[in-house]
């Protein structure tokens, strides 16, 4: 018997995976490796992008050898990836000019500042939908080329490409020096600020704001739709797929029709709404951006509202107060206590995103006493995800004009049974869990198999999706309001704390 | 070289004792069995019950090394842990099978389900008229997640020496040898079900899941309706047996069993 499998590689933040999908879209294998983080300066963030494409090379071959699979019998890659993070290289030798400015980066924050003293901040949201903030990836771009002439220069003669990750991963599976294709597709172009939503392609009025010369830009390709077949780490698997990783999360939802709507917690935590081919614009915060686009079709449209620090709190919570050991112990700790102790935590270690969008905010912890102990600061980190899921769901409630009835949710942080029974508490909603939690990676599956037509269509996939777990809303509605209070006054102290 | 010190040459010697006695000790064995006096040995005891190392079942009862003495360097894999590595192969499972998918694991004399996912419904799709099990308590010896713990886990196996084996359907195991019959056949066979005996026409199998050095950590199974787990005739369906056993494998191999050490 003939095995055929699609394999999703997931570039994420904190780690690369691969993934292996079985017709059904179930797991055959998991292959997953982190890459390290680098924090030179307050604010900066930076990855080594040659140790993620190393690593990128690594768990594919694992993924292949766990399944005992060939390549082919692999009849597509999905490849997904952590949004904004830019990285330029040397078309000619392969080697990155400097570390990948990670999404979370908060450098360009005078840039910014001095761009938006122009009318600039009206042409980037009505061209790219988006707020002049720190987030995406075009400033990245103009910071690095003004931090050093020769670079500019190079940028100039044509001699560097600039990518985000999913842009760097299928120049290397493609091939490199040697021929590798120098795509994007419209998720995440849709990231940079240089992109037009209306015409999906760089935008010359944007590409001037931020003066990047559009020779070191990549082609900008519909999600869906086979962009090259790989060379490295194993040959010849078509490339069926590459899409954002919150927009592959809704695809992996089959939240293909608009009004539907799900929300990850990773690293970050992001609610994306599906609008359709209508390009929405929020006036509650929320951004503009596109869902996914089949060849051949018109460009499907979400709103988005993002959470900067979810995940990555608690992992804060490990690697720099040594707080917790692993991941998992923050809920643990966290269940030690009935409540916060008066205890709240504002994560805005990238100023804060949706549905504020200040860059300047700062992250604190407020309520202390006494009385608090580890425990309660835990609890605290975990509601300070619920909360600001309570923050970005309202700004969609305010935006659709009616209220969601329940919200689908997906990403690593949903194994934590305390937090989703709070975001289920302070949202007053049920929270629903699918039987497949890496919705990420089954999105990009899903998209490189369309791709090939290992499936037939998108009706087959919203057959697999299934409830795996369900938390109802169980709290006291006077003390949901008393704390949702309280949190809000922290929030407007982060901002007020920033702009001192 | 300085001299050994008495007191934890004695404190070794009734570890030793504990650890090679099948049933707990009371302290007028213990300072027989060592020639000591009855004063120096309760000492001791309760010094060890202290710092964990021993424990008894009531005030004034035998002692016996605790769990965490069997437990000692093992670094011990807590449920939420637990719960965040099996999540993606729990799914896998629940998929195949069509199941809902558990994970459980012994803790203080309990098997405690640490993770669940829904039965695939195909008649309620968006909502699901299923509850979260996590945190709550199955019986050890009438089901096939509490057999495998009792089959593979010294603790689990020991928590219910002594104990009466409550029947709670016509079907469940009461007699304690045939108990030990059938644990005997888990191991042999790597995996275990229970039919009809936790509750009337309920069903279940499961298969152990192994840490880094092939100890027995958790246990991951299916539950559902006796008909959709078992043919005609009663028995558990060989596809869903491998199922489960595919996905105790597989979320060992995530703990890092046969990975090497």
């Amino acid at each position: 018997m003939i095995r055929r499998y699609v394999a999703a590689l997931d570039q994420g933040t904190t780690s690369s995976r691969c993934i292996l999908f079985d017709h059904d879209g179930r797991m055959i294998a998991i292959a997953q490796r982190e890459h390290r983080q680098y924090y030179p300066r307050p604010g900066w963030v930076e990855h080594d992008a040659a140790e993620i494409w190393a690593t990128v090379q690594r768990v594919i071959r694992q993924a292949l050898d766990d399944a005992d699979a060939d390549a082919c019998e692999i009849v597509a890659l999905g490849v997904t990836n952590q949004r904004e993070t830019m990285v330029v290289w040397d078309s000619s030798t392969g080697v990155p000019v400097h570390r990948a400015i990670v999404w979370q980066d908060t450098r360009t924050a005078d840039l910014l500042a001095e761009i938006g003293r122009t009318d600039a901040a009206e042409q980037i949201r009505a061209r790219a939908g988006l707020p002049l903030v720190t987030y995406f990836s075009g400033a990245k771009l103009r910071w690095l080329l003004d931090s050093d002439p020769a670079l500019a220069e190079r940028a100039d003669r044509g001699e560097l490409l600039f990518g985000t990750m999913d842009t760097w991963i299928t120049w290397n599976l493609t091939g490199g020096v040697q021929g590798g294709v120098h795509v994007t597709d419209v998720t995440n172009a849709s990231r940079t600020m240089l992109m037009n939503l209306e015409t999906l392609d760089w935008d010359d009025t944007l590409l001037r704001i931020f003066r990047v010369p559009r020779s070191m830009l990549p082609e900008i390709r519909s999600t869906v739709g086979v962009v090259g077949t790989t060379v490295d780490p194993v040959p010849g698997i078509p490339v069926g797929a590459l899409i954002g990783d919150q927009q592959a999360s809704l695809f992996g939802h089959g939240a293909f029709e608009a009004g539907e709507v799900k929300c990850t917690f990773g690293t970050g935590g992001f609610l994306l709404l599906n609008t359709g081919t209508r390009i929405a614009h929020s006036t509650h915060g929320l951004i503009t951006t596109v869902a996914h686009r089949f060849d051949g079709e018109p460009a499907v449209y979400a709103l988005e509202g993002s959470m900067a620090m979810t995940g990555g709190l608690v992992q804060w919570c490990r690697d720099n107060l040594r707080l917790i050991k692993t991941p998992s112990e923050i809920e643990t700790l966290a269940a030690q206590v009935p409540d916060n102790g008066g205890c709240y935590v504002v994560p805005a270690f990238s100023g804060l995103f949706a549905p504020h969008w200040e860059s300047g905010a700062q992250g604190m912890i407020v309520g202390l006493t006494s009385f608090v102990t580890r425990s309660h600061i835990a609890r605290a980190v975990l509601e300070a995800t619920a909360w600001q899921t309570r923050d970005v769901v309202d700004a969609m409630n305010a935006d659709a004009g009616l209220p969601a009835s329940a919200l689908v949710v997906d990403g690593g942080m949903t194994t934590d049974n305390l937090l989703m029974q709070m975001v289920a508490d302070v949202l007053d909603v049920p929270v629903i869990r699918p039987m497949m939690a890496e919705t990420v990676a089954l999105g990009a599956a899903y998209a490189a198999g369309l791709a090939v037509g290992y499936w037939p269509d998108r009706a087959a996939l919203r057959r697999h999706w299934h409830v795996a777990a369900e938390w109802l809303p169980a709290m006291d509605p006077a003390r949901r309001d008393r704390e949702l209070a309280a949190w809000r006054k922290a929030v407007e102290l982060a901002i007020a704390w920033g702009t001192r | 070289m300085p001299g050994s010190i008495q007191s934890i040459e004695r404190a070794a010697a009734i570890l030793r004792l504990l650890a090679e006695s099948d049933d707990p000790m009371g302290l007028l064995q213990i300072s027989a069995a060592l020639d000591l006096a009855k004063g120096t040995t309760h000492g001791l005891l309760s010094t060890l019950t202290d710092v964990g190392f021993v424990e008894q079942a009531h005030a004034a009862g035998p002692y016996r090394l605790s769990d965490d003495m069997a437990g000692l360097g093992r670094n011990r894999l807590h449920a939420n842990e637990l719960r965040s590595r099996a999540l993606n192969w729990t799914d896998a499972l629940a998929g195949r099978s069509g199941e809902a998918a558990k994970v459980a694991v012994f803790r203080d004399g309990q098997a405690v389900i640490a993770h669940h996912v829904f039965r695939v419904d195909l008649a309620s799709r968006r909502r699901s008229a299923q509850t979260l099990t996590t945190g709550t308590v199955v019986p050890l010896h009438a089901t096939a997640l509490g057999k495998v713990l009792l089959a593979f886990e010294p603790a689990a196996a020991r928590s219910i020496v002594g104990r009466e084996l409550p029947s709670l359907t016509y079907r469940t195991i009461t007699d304690r040898v045939a108990l030990y019959r059938e644990l005997a056949a888990v191991r042999d066979g790597g995996w275990a079900a229970a039919v009809d005996e936790s509750g009337p026409d309920v069903a279940d199998i499961a298969a152990p899941v192994r840490d880094r050095g092939g100890y027995v950590v958790a246990v991951v199974g299916i539950e559902g309706a006796k008909d959709r787990i078992c043919d005609e005739r009663g028995r558990p369906r060989p596809t869903l047996i491998a199922h489960v056993v595919r996905a105790g494998r597989d979320i060992s191999r995530e703990l890092g069993h046969g990975r090497g050490l």
